[in-house]
């Protein structure tokens, strides 16, 4: 897709700005500061019913609701696109019910609201992150009962987490997990990242931008201050790796990028490009060229004119 | 007894000093400009008056110290605008409003939550004389999440030993209360997890 910069559509009648009620808002803040306050704590939130079913980013879209202002430029990603369907439809859910400005830039963003990625340009102070999660615990499929999982953070009582990395170990000769990776944060709680690839994690360590986690159905809030030390969880003798890739992009040529792989034919072709569709588009306008370029349909090999 | 008005605007006014609240409480020691609601009853502060109504509704407890207890107006204009009801236990209190913070009871006194809920904790919000360094009573040198190395806050009306008091407080975490600091034309937090050191002058 190419980039588009709205300044600012106009909101349907008949919705209070943002969709949610006024009430809604302040307990939702309430929960967002008391999030920012305990770094990578869950706090419980009264989560509403929205416009759209569980699973679809319910969390990420009230939180934010909650903290959008008139003067906003929202972003809106899906696995680092800005043209798939469930960042289409937010970035239009916002457009209709509030009429801030959305862009698909991400220096321009105030606002980024992410499924799964955190965008590849380093984020500013004057950004804040909000991730749609889909299972805050990072201890469920561990502990399937929430009143254990309460008493193990309070204890901070993580020893089960450790098996678990271990045992990916004891079959896989290395940690097997690849993304949704635990991450400790400021030496306290252990948290769930969301399912970002653990490529991603570095990103969130010492990040200039607030990161804050909305999760609908769970009903949970919980951020990461900016400048929060958020460490991967590892051994001494197998350290954290974030993941390598043997590719460049086929688009933009980055060798520094998250890849998606991308079948292209029935005959086993595949091609692998960036995720971050809005970082791959401003290195083929800056002249990066990979080595399908030449073969892509006009309207993306045009984006580099 | 007529009732003055909160934000001309409910739902930007709110949302503009939530998110001023919310960026000083993401960056502790940095100031958020807002705009105060000029017609709160004194001696509730308009920045106060504002944190208050953006925030506070019949879900959440608020106590206020003697200085705004004492005056009627508050309260009634605290109940209209927000809905929320006027307690006198601190430890029931899900926001703490207070006038005099050189008379700052002790913050243990309030909720800290659990260590299962440490978010069941009071917030309090102190009217601060000033930031200005040149009428600063408290040099403070700050380090922790949200702070990029040190930050330093300088505040004029806060209690001599307000270091000592918010060390015990972040000694609780993750229990413990958190700051909010209500100046004249902006605000500034301490939340719980600030380390707080006097820098002495």
């Amino acid at each position: 897709m190419s980039a588009l910069a709205t300044s600012g559509t106009v909101a349907a009648s008949g919705y209070n700005f943002a969709y949610l009620d006024e009430q809604t808002k302040r307990m939702i803040r309430r929960a967002i500061l008391k999030a920012i306050a305990i770094p990578g704590y869950q706090v419980p939130f009264a989560s509403r019913e929205m416009p759209m079913p569980y699973g679809w980013g319910t969390g990420g879209v009230q939180v934010t609701a909650a903290i959008l202002g008139a003067s906003d430029r929202l972003k809106v990603i899906d696995q680092g696109a800005d043209d798939t369907t469930n960042a289409v439809s937010i970035r239009k859910f916002f457009e209709k019910t509030s009429g801030v400005a959305t862009t698909t830039h991400t220096a321009e963003a105030t606002i980024i609201q992410t499924r799964h990625r955190i965008p590849e340009k380093n984020l500013t102070a004057d950004q804040v992150l909000v991730y749609q999660v889909p299972i805050p615990e990072p201890l469920r499929f561990l502990e399937p009962r929430e009143t254990e999982t309460r008493v193990m953070h309070a204890l901070e009582d993580y020893g089960l987490m450790h098996v678990k990395l271990y045992e990916d170990i004891a079959t896989h000769g290395h940690i097997a997990t690849t993304y949704a990776y635990p991450v400790k944060v400021e030496d306290r709680y252990v948290m769930d990242p969301s399912p970002t690839p653990k490529f991603d994690n570095p990103k969130m360590n010492d990040c200039a931008a607030l990161q804050l986690f909305g999760a609908g159905r769970e009903k949970r809030i919980y951020a990461l201050p900016p400048h929060t030390k958020v460490v991967s969880l590892d051994f001494d003798d197998h350290p954290f790796e974030p993941t390598k890739f043997d590719h460049a992009c086929a688009l933009c040529g980055a060798t520094h990028t998250y890849l998606d792989e991308v079948i292209t034919d029935d005959a086993g072709g595949r091609m692998f490009v960036c995720s971050d569709t809005d970082h791959c588009e401003e290195r083929r306008a800056e002249g990066h060229r990979g080595a399908l370029l030449g073969e892509a349909p006009a309207a993306i090999a045009g984006a580099a004119e | 007894m007529a009732l003055a008005r909160a934000f001309t605007d409910p739902v930007h006014g709110a949302q503009q000093t939530f998110r001023a609240v919310m960026n000083a409480l993401a960056r502790p020691g940095t100031l958020q400009p807002v705009d105060g609601l000029a017609e709160a009853p004194a001696p509730l502060s308009p920045v106060a008056g504002a944190i208050a109504v953006a925030l506070a509704d019949y879900e959440t407890p608020l106590w206020l110290d003697a200085p705004l207890a004492a005056a009627p107006n508050v309260a009634a204009w605290l109940a209209f605008h927000t809905g929320a009801r006027i307690i006198t236990a601190p430890p029931q209190a899900a926001f703490a409003l207070v006038a005099d913070p050189a008379a700052l009871p002790d913050l243990a006194g309030f909720a800290l939550g659990s260590d299962i809920y440490p978010d069941r904790s009071t917030t309090l919000i102190l009217q601060v004389a000033d930031f200005a360094a040149n009428t600063a009573t408290s040099r403070l040198r700050l380090t922790g999440p949200g702070i990029k190395g040190h930050a330093t806050l300088a505040v004029a009306g806060l209690p001599a030993d307000i270091a000592e008091r918010l060390a015990a407080n972040q000694a609780l975490f993750p229990r413990g209360v958190d700051l909010i600091l209500a100046g004249p034309s902006a605000v500034a937090a301490l939340p719980r997890t600030t380390r707080v050191t006097l820098v002495e002058t």
